[in-house]
């Protein structure tokens, strides 16, 4: 339990996910954002197969195109997909329709295979461009483009300082398991164990509202009283131009594939 | 040294008790004056940090009252000025350094004073410059080290032009080299300033005043201050 969410903790602390330099990497930061969301929007909408697999088709491109690293993208498709395969196990039996086979009195349907398949290759599309658009670049930057976007400035500044103290606070996490540790502390099912934790994480808590409050103080000493700058400026040049036209023409042939019988 | 009439903080009769440890502050007077470097010594838990907090006005005091440059200090607002002519430098550099990256943390206090962003980068990176912090620019903050951290953090403060520095333990946690490098900047700064410090050493060769804070009263301290000059 502690290693998977000592992983959590730490495999993004404020940083862009490994990949080599790209031509995406250059795209505005905001066009990629939007684009996504776009992207996300049409492709969970759609009803039939051809649009979304083309969808998919896309993200595979666009994975190409920003060279994520491929092991680690793998890994984290496949922890969604773990999730998606208990959907295609139980949506055949609550969906009517024709029945494939039958177990224990239920019947699994046709119907109900397609439409959880429909929904696993919407899901990995939808991931797979974020991952390639948007967990390329770096928290920090993310948080900029959405403050720029008019995402209501609470919410930037929550990303931000998040992006800022998941580091430390998971630092503190560590530093006090490894007390535990040096005092020959072993995790096991039993009470002692659960009680330990608890007191593990009620402290982390702890810690973590003292922190705020200090830097809270902090902010406040250097004549802090409700506004937070944001330092850049972002300018729109004619390639995201360009990748944002192709990518809008792409979506609306997927919105068109949509609607029966103009093909 | 000249000192001149003026004191540029003045507390007068200041308590401060918290809910289940006590009065930590009886009747607490004292005043800096231009060109002071004041050490307060005192146990762990005497309340050294919360006399800090209270000259800035991050707690309220129970009674008795702080005037800063000549102004005496209730509301927030009030605070709010002294706090830009007051800088303190927390004792954990990562409560003070919030911002991705070091350019944007020293930037943070000119642009809360009203500069504009143009001015507050030219500010940032002439005090970067100064503390021969050069090219941290865009490194991210919460990669720097122990050091580097400290630095940053009173770039942090430097960069708001204050006239009094207000230093919580600023060799916690820093190694030798760090430290020299540290009290050899803070020597050739003009500005006054109060410290806390357990370090004998590094408090001796700054201070020019000592102070005691024992039970919750704050006194002068004058043969063991002139003591440590003569091991320095």
């Amino acid at each position: 339990m502690s290693q998977s969410l000592e992983h959590s903790l730490t495999s993004w602390s404020g940083q862009a996910l490994k990949h080599k330099a790209s031509w995406i990497d250059d795209i505005d930061a905001r066009v990629r954002v939007v684009c996504s969301a776009l992207f996300a929007l049409v492709v969970v909408s759609s009803q039939f197969f051809t649009p979304t697999l083309l969808g998919l088709l896309c993200a595979f491109m666009l994975v190409k195109a920003s060279k994520l690293n491929i092991k680690r993208t793998l890994r984290r498709v496949v922890a969604m997909d773990l999730f998606m395969l208990t959907l295609i196990c139980v949506l055949p039996f609550t969906t009517p329709g024709d029945a494939i086979f039958t177990v224990m009195g239920l019947t699994a349907s046709w119907q109900g295979l397609l439409h959880a398949l429909l929904i696993t290759v919407k899901a990995n599309a939808v991931l797979l461009v974020l991952f390639s658009l948007v967990a390329t670049m770096s928290a920090s930057t993310l948080g900029h483009a959405l403050a720029h976007l008019k995402v209501p400035d609470k919410l930037v500044h929550l990303l931000l300082f998040m992006v800022r103290y998941l580091d430390v606070i998971s630092q503190e996490y560590k530093k006090m398991r490894r007390a535990m540790q040096a005092r020959a502390f072993v995790l096991r099912t039993n009470r002692h164990t659960w009680k330990s934790i608890g007191y593990l994480f009620g402290m982390l808590l702890i810690r973590s509202v003292e922190r705020a409050e200090r830097i809270s103080d902090a902010m406040k000493c250097r004549g802090f009283c409700g506004r937070y700058y944001l330092n850049d400026e972002m300018k729109i040049r004619s390639m995201d131009w360009v990748f944002a036209i192709v990518f809008l023409s792409f979506l609306i042939l997927l919105i068109g594939l949509n609607i029966n019988g103009l093909f | 040294m000249a000192y001149s009439n003026q004191p540029l903080i003045k507390i007068e009769d200041l308590h401060y008790a918290y809910p289940r440890r006590g009065n930590v502050l009886n009747a607490v007077n004292f005043a800096l004056y231009e060109g002071e470097r004041v050490v307060i010594n005192g146990d762990n838990g005497a309340g050294k940090t919360t006399l800090l907090h209270l000259i800035v006005g991050l707690k309220k005091a129970k009674r008795g009252q702080v005037f800063g440059f000549g102004q005496a200090c209730h509301s927030e607002k009030e605070f709010n000025q002294l706090r830009a002519k007051a800088g303190l430098l927390f004792q954990d550099p990562d409560d003070q350094l919030f911002c991705p990256t070091v350019l944007e943390d020293v930037m943070f206090g000119p642009l809360n004073l009203g500069f504009n962003k143009q001015q507050a980068i030219d500010k940032s990176i002439k005090i970067l410059k100064k503390l021969g912090m050069e090219g941290f620019e865009s490194r991210i903050t919460h990669q720097l080290s122990g050091g580097e951290k400290r630095m940053v953090t009173l770039a942090t403060v430097l960069v708001m032009e204050p006239q009094v520095l207000i230093l919580d333990e600023p060799t916690n946690a820093l190694d030798e080299k760090a430290k020299a490098r540290l009290l050899n900047v803070l020597l050739a700064l003009p500005q006054a300033m109060i410290i806390i410090s357990h370090d004998k050493l590094f408090s001796a060769q700054l201070a020019t005043r000592n102070m005691n804070l024992e039970n919750g009263f704050l006194t002068e301290q004058t043969n063991t201050g002139q003591q440590h000059k003569e091991v320095v």
